[in-house]
C-alpha cells in the first residue's frame, strides 16, 4: 500500500492500524484463494503428468510435457464441438441483439402507450415460466429437437436482464430532444434508430453483445435436453464426456480406470488442457472486456 | 387530475385521451419493432405456461404440447406418495437454502472490504481476478473440482488428506453440500459484489466526513455509514434470491451427482430431468416440475410482502 505516508499511518488509531492490517491480509488471502486454482491449472497442463499427480508441481511447471494438448489436437469430437459452439455462439448472439435492440429502443419511448403493459408481460417471464417439461414438449411440437436451431430459439433468446440494461441506457443516453429534432426533419423512428440511437449506444451493445455470448459459449443445458446427435453437440457437452464421464480418450481407452494409475494421471493432463483450451477464447478476451461487464451491472442496477 | 381534464375538454374539445388503439397510426413503426421479440416470448415463454395444463392430464403422444384425458391432480398425489418425495424435498431445501445463507452475505462482505483498499492499483488487480471465475462454464468449474479434489491424484485431494481428511470427497454424502456451496461462493462472490460496490461508491462523503469528526473508527464506520447505505440494495436482492430459493442450480447439481452421493444430491430439478427426459413420464414429471414452480412463486410473493410492509422496498 504505497499511498499510505507515513505520517497517516502514525496519525491513525491503534485499532484502524490493525483494522488496515486485517483488511491487506484478507485481500491477499482472497486474491490467492481465487488466482491459484486458474494457475494451477494452466501450469499442471504443460508439466509432466507424473510430477503432478504426487503433488510436486505447486508453483512453476515442472517436467515439460505437451502430451495432453497433443491429444486434445488430435481429438475429432473436441473440434466439432468448438465448430458447433463457434456457430451456435456467434449466430445467436446476432439474433439476440436482432430481437432485443430495437425492443428496447420501443421500450424506452415515454410515449409509446402499451410501455407499461408491455414492460410487465417481459418481466413476469423472469419470475414464472412453463417449466422443463412443457417446454420440452413445445421444442418437440414445433420440431426443434435435434436441429442447430433450438440454441438460437429458446426461452433465454430475449433475455429479460439484457432488456432491461438496455432500455436504461437508452432512457438515459438519448436525450429526448433528440428525437424530436429529428422529427422536425422528418425522421422515422425505423431511421432514428438505425443512424442516431445505435452509433451512440456502442457500449451498451457491446455489453450485452458480450453477456450473449458468453451465455451461448457456455450453455450446457441445451444440449443436454434437446440434441442426441453427436454432431450437433456444443463443446460443453464433449467437455462433459471427456471431463466427467473421464471418456479422455476418443477409442475408449484410459477411461474408467483401467490402465490404473498410469492412464488415470494422463488422462488428467489431458483434463487439464481441455480445460484451457475451452475456457481460452474467454480468458484471453477478459482483461480486454471486463470493464465492459461490469458497466452492464452497474447500468442494470440504476433501475431494476 | 379530473380538474385539468375538464379544462382541457373545453379548450380543446377534439383532445381525446391516448389510447393503444388510437395512437397504433402514430406509432405503428415501433410496433413493428417490437413485434418480433414479442412473437418470441410468446411462443417459447408463455407457450410453455399454458402446457402447464400437461401436468393435470395424461400424456398422450399424438394429443401434443397439452396432452390428453383430464385426470386432476392424480399425478401430483402420485409425488407426495412417493418415497422419494420426502428426500426430495429436504435435499432441494438444504442446498438452497445453505447457498442463500453462506452465499448471500459473502459478496456483501467482499464489497465492503474492497471498499476499504485505498491502493487503486491493487483493487483493480483483486477485481479483475475475483471477478473472472464467474465467466467459467459449469462444466469446467465441476470439471476442476474432480480433478482437483481427486484423493490420489488431485492437489487439494492430497492436502485434505495430509490434513487427515480421507477419502473421495466427491463421492462423500457429507462433503457434497459443502463442496456445492463453497465452489458456488468461489465462482460468483466477485461478480455478486460489484453491485454492491456501486451502491457504496453512491454514499454521500459528508456522511464519512461527520462520522469521522464524531470519532468513529473505521469499524463503525462500516456499521452505520456503509451498511445503513447499502440496505436497500441487500433487500432487493434478497428478495430476488429467495423467489429462487428451491430453483437450485440445475447443471451443477446434475454434474456433480454420482451414484455414491445421490441420497443427498438428487433434488427436485434434476428429478424432473431424469423422470422426464430421460423416462418419458411426461405429465408426472411436468407435475414435479410446476410443484418447484409454485413453491418459488409463492416464497417470491411472501417476500416481497414482508419487505414491503417492513421496509417498503418492493419488486413492483
Amino acid at each position: 500500500m504505497p499511498s499510505i505516508s507515513l505520517n497517516r499511518i502514525k496519525s491513525k488509531k491503534p485499532l484502524d492500524l490493525a483494522f488496515d492490517l486485517a483488511v491487506i491480509l484478507i485481500c491477499v488471502i482472497m486474491f490467492f484463494v481465487v488466482a491459484y486454482p486458474i494457475y494451477f491449472i494452466i501450469i499442471a497442463s504443460i508439466s509432466d503428468p507424473t510430477f503432478v499427480s504426487t503433488g510436486k508441481v505447486l508453483f512453476t511447471p515442472k517436467g515439460f510435457s505437451l502430451f495432453g494438448y497433443e491429444q486434445i489436437f488430435a481429438d475429432s469430437r473436441v473440434w466439432i464441438g468448438y465448430r458447433n459452439t463457434l456457430f451456435y455462439s456467434f449466430f445467436g448472439t446476432f439474433i439476440n441483439l436482432l430481437l432485443t435492440l430495437p425492443a428496447a429502443y420501443v421500450l424506452s419511448r415515454t410515449e409509446f402507450r402499451a410501455r407499461r403493459f408491455l414492460m410487465f408481460f417481459f418481466i413476469f417471464t423472469m419470475f414464472f415460466n412453463g417449466g422443463l417439461i412443457p417446454t420440452y414438449m413445445l421444442m418437440r411440437d414445433l420440431s426443434l429437437l435435434d436441429t442447430p436451431w433450438v440454441f438460437i430459439f429458446n426461452p433465454l433468446t430475449v433475455n429479460v436482464f439484457n432488456l432491461i440494461i438496455t432500455r436504461t441506457f437508452f432512457e438515459n443516453n438519448i436525450p429526448h430532444e433528440m428525437y424530436e429534432a429529428a422529427v422536425m426533419d422528418g425522421c422515422s423512428h425505423f431511421k432514428f434508430f438505425s443512424t442516431i440511437v445505435l452509433p451512440l449506444s456502442k457500449a451498451v451493445t457491446a455489453v450485452i453483445g458480450l453477456y450473449y455470448l458468453v451465455w451461448h459459449w457456455n450453455d450446457f443445458f441445451t444440449g443436454l435436453i434437446y440434441i442426441r446427435n453427436y454432431d450437433l453437440q456444443p463443446l460443453q457437452i464433449v467437455l462433459r464426456d471427456i471431463l466427467l464421464s473421464n471418456q479422455v480418450f476418443s477409442e475408449g481407452a484410459g477411461s474408467g480406470g483401467t490402465g490404473g494409475g498410469y492412464a488415470q494421471r494422463y488422462a488428467d493432463q489431458v483434463k487439464y488442457g481441455v480445460i484451457i483450451v475451452s475456457s481460452l477464447p474467454v480468458l484471453i478476451l477478459y482483461p480486454f472486456i471486463q470493464k465492459y461487464f461490469e458497466k452492464g451491472v452497474l447500468i442494470g442496477s440504476v433501475k431494476g | 387530475m379530473a380538474t385539468v381534464q375538464d379544462t382541457k375538454v373545453k379548450v380543446e374539445p377534439k383532445v381525446k385521451k391516448q389510447t393503444v388503439f388510437n395512437t397504433l397510426a402514430r406509432d405503428y413503426q415501433l410496433w413493428i419493432m417490437i413485434l418480433p421479440a414479442i412473437i418470441c416470448v410468446i411462443i417459447f415463454n408463455y407457450v410453455p405456461m399454458y402446457g402447464i395444463q400437461l401436468a393435470f392430464r395424461e400424456y398422450d403422444f399424438t394429443a401434443g404440447l397439452t396432452g390428453g384425458d383430464f385426470v386432476g391432480l392424480k399425478y401430483f398425489e402420485q409425488f407426495m406418495n412417493s418415497h422419494l418425495f420426502w428426500d426430495l424435498i429436504r435435499n432441494t431445501l438444504l442446498i438452497s437454502i445453505t447457498t442463500i445463507v453462506v452465499g448471500f452475505p459473502a459478496p456483501i462482505a467482499l464489497a465492503l472490504l474492497v471498499n476499504q483498499i485505498k491502493w487503486k492499483r491493487g483493487k483493480r488487480i483483486l477485481q479483475t481476478t475475483v471477478y473472472l471465475p464467474h465467466f467459467i462454464s459449469i462444466v469446467v468449474l465441476v470439471g476442476l473440482l474432480n480433478v482437483m479434489l481427486s484423493p490420489n491424484t488431485g492437489i487439494l485431494g492430497l492436502l485434505l488428506a495430509k490434513l487427515g481428511v480421507e477419502g473421495n470427497l466427491l463421492a462423500s454424502v457429507n462433503a457434497f453440500v459443502p463442496i456445492y456451496v463453497l465452489s458456488d461462493v468461489w465462482q460468483h462472490v466477485g461478480w455478486n459484489s460489484i453491485i454492491y460496490l456501486a451502491a457504496l461508491a453512491a454514499v454521500d462523503p459528508q456522511l464519512y466526513d461527520a462520522a469521522k469528526i464524531d470519532g468513529a473508527n473505521k469499524w463503525q464506520i462500516i456499521r452505520n455509514v456503509e451498511i445503513p447505505a447499502i440496505i436497500p440494495t441487500i433487500i432487493i436482492l434478497l428478495i430476488l434470491n429467495m423467489g429462487s430459493i428451491i430453483s437450485t442450480g440445475f447443471e451443477k447439481i446434475f454434474l456433480m451427482q454420482n451414484s455414491l452421493n445421490l441420497p443427498i444430491s438428487e433434488v427436485i430439478e434434476t428429478y424432473v430431468y431424469k423422470t422426464g427426459i430421460v423416462s418419458n413420464q411426461f405429465s408426472y414429471a411436468a407435475a414435479i416440475g410446476l410443484f418447484n414452480t409454485m413453491i418459488n412463486f409463492t416464497m417470491l410473493v411472501i417476500v416481497n410482502t414482508i419487505a414491503k410492509k417492513v421496509s417498503r422496498i418492493s419488486l413492483w
